[in-house]
């Protein structure tokens, strides 16, 4: 059985249709990446999973259950974009709050290391870079030892010393047996850590595999020339593309 | 179940009182204000009440509005606006710790603020009151946070997160002095004693000048009815703009 599964999905806000009819399935112990251009409809679809707003059509299911439920949130954690965090908490203040949630939390300590956060646990949000900020937020998603993450974005605006940093701890939870859906915009991302790849598009899934597979359809060497590939079958224009 | 409320709360206070803008200006400036007006003109009296005395239930007013509507207004609008209470809304935390967390802060630092007046009241401006008078006041006062707190939450739902501690003091500030809570609502000019009837804020004050024998103009019984309307009101106000929020646009 899938941990989250999406079913024939659309989500309509108002006049705008953000999904227009999407399956997709996250298996266990399996790292799903999500790509697709800026409006694709990736956000819309973590936020259905994370039972933030309710699909206008179709079925989400986390763990068999309404991902808007405490059983499938008790389960689940997840990184998502957000533009300011309270910067007068510790990092480990931030982490034992957070661990508070939940029935079975990783021991503070863990967590702590596991996000690499031995050093800077006693300092405040506010007084720390960029690289560290998204380490704390992997902390307070993984601080629940979740089955299963929802990383949106996770690295965007990291220098690549962080990036790849970020990148072990996320290897080092799927190693663990977890499973994880990431959306990026960085396609060297997706193949670095992916076991399969959706791409998404206009709020349609335009292409699905692992990232070989992907790249081996649209006979290019990069997944980056793949979905740039995907994109110009769909009839989007180069420049759309690329921004 | 019940310690993920008292650690909810516990972290908010932390996180209010390292929060300067909040910390020190709730408490600053309604001691300031009593300094002023209160103590520095303490010795005349006001229908048979001292100054210093009646000054220190409306600044007690003013002061737990203040720390109630900056908590919620300010404090749900930027963390609304900014992402983070969706990352809250995401994690297993009952949505009810967070709102209760809110009205810890307030209600822990309105009462820090009428501790602190009424210590001023009684040292430099020779307040004396039976001590079951000090207690009936310090509590009015303290729950008078209850209908501010309503009223803090609406406009945290609605107001975007860099306007909304514009808007809390476009609020705050003049509901303060219309409600009669810098200067005896006496001295206001008679249109605008008759407008006071719709603020909040001078029900309260009325309540608490009550509390201390002052003469007040209605009944008790009749403003405790409309801050009950107002709380309820803006409490549904509030509700609207939490549910709305969830159904935000995002691509």
């Amino acid at each position: 059985m899938p941990v989250a599964e999406l079913r024939g999905v659309t989500k309509r806000y108002g006049q705008v249709e953000a999904l227009r009819g999407i399956d997709l399935s996250i298996e266990p112990g399996e790292l799903v990446a999500l790509l697709g251009p800026n409006g694709a409809g990736k956000t819309t679809a973590v936020r259905i999973l994370l039972g933030l707003t309710p699909p206008t059509s179709g079925e989400a299911t986390v763990f068999g259950h309404d991902p808007a439920s405490h059983r499938a949130k008790l389960r689940r954690g997840a990184l998502l974009q957000v533009a300011k965090v309270p910067e007068t908490l510790t990092v480990r203040e931030h982490i034992e709050l957070f661990s508070s949630y939940y029935e079975k939390p990783l021991p503070i300590a863990f967590t702590i290391a596991a996000a690499g956060l031995e050093p800077i646990q006693n300092r405040l949000f506010g007084a720390l870079s960029g690289g560290q900020r998204q380490r704390v937020l992997f902390a307070l998603a993984i601080c629940g030892n979740p089955d299963l993450l929802f990383l949106d974005e996770p690295t965007v605006g990291l220098d690549v010393e962080s990036r790849r940093a970020l990148w072990v701890r996320i290897r080092e939870f799927v190693g663990r047996g977890g499973s994880v859906l990431l959306t990026t915009h960085y396609l060297e991302e997706a193949d670095a850590l992916a076991h399969r790849a959706a791409v998404i598009d206009r709020g349609r899934i335009a292409a699905e595999g692992t990232p070989a597979e992907i790249k081996a359809r649209t006979r290019t060497s990069g997944l980056e020339d793949a979905f740039l590939a995907i994109m110009r079958e769909n009839g989007n224009a180069p420049e759309e593309v690329l921004q | 179940m019940s310690r993920v409320y008292w650690m909810e709360s516990k972290m908010e206070l932390r996180k209010m009182a390292r929060l300067k803008q909040y910390s020190l200006s709730t408490v600053a400036f309604p001691l300031m204000f009593y300094i002023f007006f209160g103590l520095v003109m303490g010795s005349s009296s006001l229908g048979g009440v001292t100054i210093s005395r009646y000054a220190l239930a409306t600044y007690g007013a003013f002061g737990v509005m203040g720390a109630t509507l900056y908590a919620f207004g300010a404090g749900v609008a930027v963390e609304r606006g900014l992402g983070w209470l969706e990352v809250k809304r995401a994690s297993p935390m009952p949505p009810a710790a967070y709102f209760v967390a809110k009205g810890v802060v307030s209600l822990t630092f309105g009462a820090l603020v009428v501790t602190l007046l009424f210590a001023l009241g009684a040292i430099f401006g020779g307040v004396r009151m039976p001590a079951g008078q000090w207690l009936a006041m310090w509590g009015v006062l303290v729950a008078g946070a209850i209908p501010f707190g309503a009223i803090g939450l609406a406009i945290g739902s609605f107001a975007g997160p860099n306007s909304a501690a514009n808007i809390v003091n476009m609020v705050y500030l003049p509901m303060g002095f219309l409600g009669g809570l810098w200067l005896p609502i006496d001295f206001l000019p008679k249109a605008l004693q008759h407008f006071a009837v719709w603020l909040p804020s001078y029900h309260f004050g009325q309540i608490a000048l009550a509390m201390l024998h002052a003469p007040v103009q209605g009944s008790v019984a009749g403003h405790v009815e409309a801050l009950i309307g107002f709380g309820l009101v803006f409490a549904g106000v509030a509700w609207i703009g939490q549910s709305r929020d969830r159904e935000k646009m995002y691509g």
